[in-house]
């Protein structure tokens, strides 16, 4: 028995040596062990580890405060005290840009599982239900779908406002039409299993079905999906930052460092390297580890595209 | 054929209707009007009564919508409320600076992608793909502003090579065009390697090896063809990620283009300039969505046929 998923044929060899036949390890259990083989995964798993430990433990393991000025120090260079050097009112870079992770972490993970619970919900509804709610949500999938992020983004928080809580919102209205869309294709193609009219003989309501039945079967292209998204909206969220319409100061983001970095390209540029690779790292860790979730969930390339 | 144009470019017209619809109403849920930004020190009520009558802010939003659209099928898209000039003109003025940065990146993004991913196909599996998937994935990943600005750092004043920014020569549009077009080779690339390798595996290539044919001219010439239509897909379907691109590259580079307009707007809640810039970035996706179907109808014979 090969790699066959978790069905075995019911022949008659298989029932008279049944003693064989183990019971089919849990999937989750069994793509658990498949990551420890990919090594591109490996290496997502252990930067997004590493970026959420960081994000926890930013005021133990910060050598300094975010928000301490020291005028004598302003714009110094990479050194042994401060070997990310210090921006234009002498704060320590490495110290912002440690708590700076926090922002794109709780950013990046609430908005993307906001515009998930969103786009799941409706999509899959839509998908399952069809009709009118179907038809309304591929307009309004396909127009958001060919409009540049930003553009809905920034537009978005021009109604909504500035500051973190409704760049999250932004952000989750920009996406959550992505995964409304993916869910609803898994939920169209499996509907017609033999497997959900067999549930429905049984008498299972429409929402035992959708919930318990086609869901789990229908997920994992949006968990691949959400974790690159996750990256995406770091990085979106770092670019209405850097155009002034992110996090507020004194909170320290990537792209509002980088923001205010830009006046003292010149004189200061580590300013603005830093947060630029420490978020590359991230939104990288992201995309391996999303690639890799790709094999290990044996997802089909193109339901993804 | 001709019958498949017309019948997509007349369904350009409800899209455009809608999407009118939805940057107008957007931008007037926004809390706070631009003339917040107009009114100074010693201005009566009267005033503020008469330039809200003047941009016809006292009336409801249905009605807005229906005198701007009105107008704007004459080719008036009103008056910036803060500058003071007609739109149109506004928009006539930054449009090239975005037209250029915008066709200069797009066919950037084609050439390289679509070289690169040529190399990444042809030798699959060995030093040269994973190097060239590498460049591609961190063409993907890496955030385009911040490259501007390390672009901007080592070519423009480490190697003063490149200027920092402005718009007026051709040797200022280098840097930008590299940003906007490096995120969307990484994509080209990848598109092109998983669509040629689909294609390779074909039975027709297998029979054009077995014919004797050389190595060379079944990649470029069979393979390669054929591959390139999900590619050209894609390239039209993302012409708009690359006009959100030139958006924020634009203000990076200190480029007069649309994007800085638009941001300037959005600042200063110029609700004319904003919708002016926002529907002609969506016209541009219009157009680039609609030529990717003509294309791909073009391309491949079996969509043709469908239509005839």
């Amino acid at each position: 028995m090969k790699n066959e998923g978790c069905f075995q044929r019911l022949t008659m060899e298989n029932i008279q040596t049944s003693e064989n036949i183990k019971p089919p390890a849990n999937r989750w259990l069994r793509r658990v062990k498949k990551i420890k083989s990919n090594m591109a995964g490996l290496i997502g798993v252990i930067i997004i580890t590493g970026l959420i430990f960081i994000a926890v433990t930013a005021d133990f393991i910060s050598p300094y405060s975010y928000k301490e000025q020291d005028l004598d120090i302003m714009n110094s260079p990479p050194s042994m005290d401060h070997f990310m050097g210090t921006d234009e009112f002498g704060r320590d870079v490495f110290s912002r840009i440690l708590h700076g992770s926090r922002i794109s972490v709780y950013v990046g993970v609430v908005s993307v599982g906001l515009s998930v619970f969103i786009g799941v919900i409706l999509g899959a509804l839509a998908g399952y239900y069809g009709g009118w709610l179907d038809q309304c949500l591929s307009i309004v999938t396909d127009l958001t779908w060919s409009m540049p992020e930003i553009l809905v983004a920034l537009l978005l928080v021009a109604v909504v406002g500035a500051g973190i809580e409704c760049v999250i919102i932004a952000i989750a209205l920009t996406y959550w039409a992505q995964y409304a869309r993916l869910i609803r294709g898994q939920i169209l193609m499996l509907k017609n299993e033999i497997y959900v009219e067999a549930t429905r003989s049984l008498g299972a309501t429409d929402f035992t079905i959708l919930f318990k039945h086609l869901f789990p079967n229908a997920i994992a292209p949006v968990i691949v999906a959400a974790t690159i998204g996750i990256g995406q909206a770091i990085v979106l969220e770092a670019t209405l930052g850097f155009l002034g319409m992110g996090a507020q100061p004194p909170m320290p983001s990537w792209g509002a460092m980088m923001s205010n970095g830009t006046a003292y390209l010149f004189i200061s540029p580590w300013v603005i390297v830093f947060p630029g690779l420490a978020m590359m790292i991230t939104v990288f860790g992201f995309n391996l580890f999303g690639d890799a979730l790709v094999d290990i969930m044996d997802i089909r390339e193109d339901t993804l595209k | 054929m001709w019958q498949f144009v017309l019948r997509r470019c007349l369904l350009m017209i409800p899209i455009f209707v809608v999407v009118s619809i939805i940057i107008f109403s957007l931008i007037h849920i926004v809390p706070g009007t631009p003339i917040d930004n107009l009114i100074g020190p010693g201005m009566t009520k009267a005033h503020e009564q008469q330039l809200v009558e003047k941009y016809d802010l006292d009336k409801p939003i249905p009605i807005q919508y229906f005198i701007w659209f009105k107008k704007m099928l004459h080719g008036d898209l009103g008056r910036s409320i803060i500058e003071k000039r007609p739109v149109t003109e506004l928009l006539l003025h930054h449009l090239p600076y975005s037209l250029s940065l915008g066709l200069t990146a797009i066919v950037l993004s084609f050439v390289l992608g679509v070289s690169m991913g040529i190399i990444s196909a042809a030798a699959k599996n060995t030093i040269f793909d994973h190097l060239a998937m590498l460049v591609a994935l961190f063409g993907v990943t890496i955030p385009a502003f911040w490259l501007g600005l390390i672009l901007i750092l080592i070519f423009a004043v480490w190697l003063p090579w490149f200027p920092i920014s402005g718009s007026g020569t051709l040797m200022s549009l280098v840097l930008p065009a590299i940003t906007v077009g490096l995120g969307g080779a990484g994509l080209i690339a990848r598109v092109t390697r998983v669509s040629m390798l689909e294609v390779a595996s074909k039975d027709f290539i297998v029979m054009l090896h077995a014919k004797g044919l050389g190595k060379k001219a079944i990649l470029l010439k069979h393979i390669l063809r054929n591959a390139l239509i999900p590619v050209i897909t894609i390239l039209g379907l993302r012409i708009g990620w690359v006009l959100g691109g030139t958006v924020t590259i634009e203000i990076v580079f200190g480029r007069p283009g649309l994007g800085q307009l638009l941001i300037t707007g959005l600042f200063r809640r110029d609700y004319p300039v904003i919708q002016g810039a926002m529907l002609v970035l969506a016209m541009g996706i219009m157009m680039g969505t609609f030529l990717a179907d003509i294309l791909y109808a073009f391309t491949d014979p079996r969509v043709r046929d469908q239509h005839n």
